[in-house]
């Protein structure tokens, strides 16, 4: 049987063999030419020339979208405005109510990506918390539920959308469980608050698996020895959770934290499939907003929503700024130990 | 208890007594796996139902189909219903056409007289069973084939390229000391804080600009040059000494040849895990897809299950069956390949 995939495997990787040995001669050529530092150029080059290519060069562009008018993608048949799109977008005549911003759309966005992520959040933390400190007793099969809960982890966005769409419909499978509960029955994704929970509880529920495992990780490794040592004092259960274990997880649950931040404030997928924005406008998100002001709706504007995602990216950048800062001193501080 | 249930759920208690912690952590485990499995199951279970019992409320648990019979007379089988008569009694009759309210049925025995019945006075005869036509059906007549190509295509090239490109500045970023080289890590660094949610205007002129719009490699490209795999595969190279490079280099191997020969196999593991995320990645991406792809022929599985779960008559019965077929890679690498995953995360922290 152990023959069939490696005779699988061979057939890949043949013609790749080939194609690396017959490009040997001319880097070999170009070797004895340039030395070590030619040769560390073209090793970097494929890389380097697709990130600055996808990934540096628009990131440049973007700025100057953003200041830029016009329904054309093309540069050239757009109009200069400077800075009129960031003025569009944060001019408010009250700014606790979005119906008065000139951009209503953007704060009503603004708005339920913030409720969303705080929720979202500490939502994610509880429940993987809980589940990480479940896994973490001595307990029978912790490796099959672990898989358990890391299973939506893998699941593509679209497929949890729908998944949940399809249970939370009119003939679904929640209204079947409240009609046999002697309730009545509700059209979930149809009422703006039962829709909004629904995007919190669907996100939740897709990604906590990630998070409990990180937290497991630093569940296990804090050193046995503390809780022998607490145990042999006769330190109440409830003490050495309050006084070990939350301490020592501090950095975990800190990493935890602004990770869950960084993807609660981009969430798109899911909620685009499960609900659409709707009803209304009650779980349209940041992400949306810009995809739609960019490339979706008829009178689009792709300077606004370029002025819209950079004002997204920069709350990413200080919130990934703040986790490197951490898992650098988690590094430092597991380096110590 | 039994030494089996003793076996199972053994406790961390030190006594023979239960400890309330032990009833919440079963409670919790049992109570999630239902809550983690269930809706998937629910899902595949849905998905081999036909539409009108989709349509029904409230939904049975186990897809049924409908039972039908030849009856003489007729080319195609005819559905069977159970049929209350006004003195309470109920026969098997099949019916021929539906109108309105009434249906013109007929008894299978005596095929040549018919009978009118009102529709409330009949019950459709059914046994469990699978709709396996909502698998077929889509695989012949609709787009799904070509979705389905689509998304292997851009996993299988866009997972190739990546192995191959973030492996070759792995190598570089470990093994040489060149000017520029913290310059160029601060850089890869960098663009971790540059999810592609942030640039996609800029992007999408650039890809139209060079004209990869409506094409599979403009999903591709600019997905492959992840930070987290050039990380990645540095991390794991670093740990290769360098000794085995110099004494390759005493053989007169070219650097190319040690990067081929020698760092790429020895960096397998790290590689296997880079391609099962890879896999995961690109097999799941939505937004830019959705973004890049506006023809029906360059959709991939992703966008062309929005697109059938947007149309104004939502044809479930379809869309079910389409999302089960899309679950089932990402679920082989669950049953096989899990383990390598959860150790990445556990480890250095991606997704």
């Amino acid at each position: 049987m152990a023959a069939i995939p490696r005779t699988l495997g061979a057939i890949v990787t043949a013609p790749l063999t080939w194609i690396a040995r017959a490009i040997d001669p001319p880097l070999r050529w170009w070797q004895r030419l340039t030395g070590l530092n030619g040769m560390a150029a073209v090793f970097l080059l494929p890389n380097l020339a697709i990130f600055g290519v996808f990934v540096l060069f628009p990131l440049v562009l973007n700025v100057v979208y953003s200041m830029t008018a016009g329904t054309n993608i093309l540069l050239g048949d757009r109009s200069f405005v400077g800075l009129d799109q960031y003025q569009r977008l944060l001019t408010c005549e009250d700014y606790t109510q979005a119906i008065t911003c000139r951009e209503d759309m953007f704060w009503t966005a603004a708005g339920n990506t913030f409720f969303f992520v705080v929720l979202q959040v500490s939502m994610m933390i509880l429940v993987s918390t809980i589940t990480a400190l479940i896994l973490n007793r001595n307990i029978r099969g912790r490796g099959f539920f672990r898989a358990v809960f890391f299973f939506p982890v893998l699941l593509s966005p679209v497929v949890v959308g729908l998944i949940w769409r399809w249970i939370l419909q009119r003939q679904g499978l929640l209204n079947l469980i409240m009609v046999n509960l002697g309730m009545e029955p509700e059209v979930w994704l149809n009422d703006r608050a039962y829709a909004f929970t629904a995007t919190i509880g669907v996100s939740v529920w897709a990604h906590m698996g990630f998070y409990t495992l990180i937290l497991l990780a630093g569940l296990q490794a804090i050193p046995k020895d503390l809780y022998e040592a607490a145990e042999m004092d006769g330190t109440p259960p409830a003490r050495v959770f309050w006084r070990i274990t939350l301490p020592l997880l501090g950095p975990n649950l800190a990493v935890v934290l602004v990770l869950a931040l960084i993807r609660g404030v981009q969430i798109f997928d899911e909620v685009y499939v499960l609900t659409g924005g709707g009803p209304g406008t009650s779980t349209l998100y940041l992400t949306q907003y810009i995809y739609e002001v960019g490339f979706a709706s008829i009178l689009r504007n792709p300077g606004l929503a370029a002025a819209a995602s950079i004002l997204m990216g920069l709350v990413l950048v200080v919130l990934t700024l703040v986790q490197l800062g951490l898992s650098r001193r988690n590094e430092q501080r597991g380096s110590r130990q | 208890m039994s030494a089996a249930s003793r076996f199972v759920f053994r406790r961390r208690g030190h006594g023979n007594r239960w400890h309330w912690t032990d009833v919440v952590t079963w409670i919790w485990l049992i109570g999630g796996t239902v809550l983690m499995f269930g809706p998937a199951l629910w899902l595949v279970a849905s998905s081999f139902k036909g539409p009108a019992q989709l349509a029904e409320f409230p939904p049975t648990l186990l897809p049924y189909t409908q039972i039908t019979a030849q009856v003489e007379g007729y080319d195609d089988p005819l559905p069977l219903f159970t049929v209350t008569q006004e003195d309470g009694s109920t026969t098997i009759l099949a019916e021929i056409r539906r109108i309105g309210t009434s249906a013109q049925m007929v008894d299978p025995d005596t095929p040549s007289e018919r009978i009118d019945v009102d529709i409330e006075n009949r019950a459709p005869l059914r046994e469990v069973g699978l709709a396996t036509e909502n698998y077929v059906e889509p695989l012949v007549t609709n787009d799904f084939l070509r979705f389905l190509w689509n998304s292997v295509f851009v996993t299988v090239m866009a997972t190739l390229i990546t192995l191959l490109t973030n492996s070759m500045a792995a190598f570089a970023l470990s093994k040489y000391r060149f000017a520029g080289r913290d310059a160029v890590m601060l850089l890869i660094v960098a663009t971790l804080m540059v999810p592609l949610s942030v640039i996609l205007v800029p992007l999408y002129s650039v890809v139209n600009a060079t004209g990869l719009l409506n094409s599979l490699w403009g999903v591709i490209l600019p997905t492959v040059a992840t930070p987290t795999g050039v990380f990645l595969l540095r991390q794991y190279m670093l740990t290769i000494p360098d000794e085995l490079l110099e004494a390759a280099r005493m053989d007169n191997a070219s650097e190319w040849q040690i990067y081929w020969r020698i760092v790429l196999p020895l960096a397998a593991p790290a590689l296997a895990v880079l391609a099962i995320f890879s896999v995961v990645w690109r097999w799941n991406d939505f937004l830019w897809p959705l973004i890049v792809l506006s023809r029906r022929e360059t959709y991939t599985l992703q966008v062309g299950l929005n697109t059938y779960a947007g149309e104004l008559n939502v044809q479930w019965h379809y869309i079910l069956a389409m999302t089960v077929v899309t679950m089932i890679p990402v679920v082989l690498v669950f049953v096989f390949l899990q383990r390598f995953i959860t150790t990445g995360i556990a480890g250095a922290g991606i997704k």
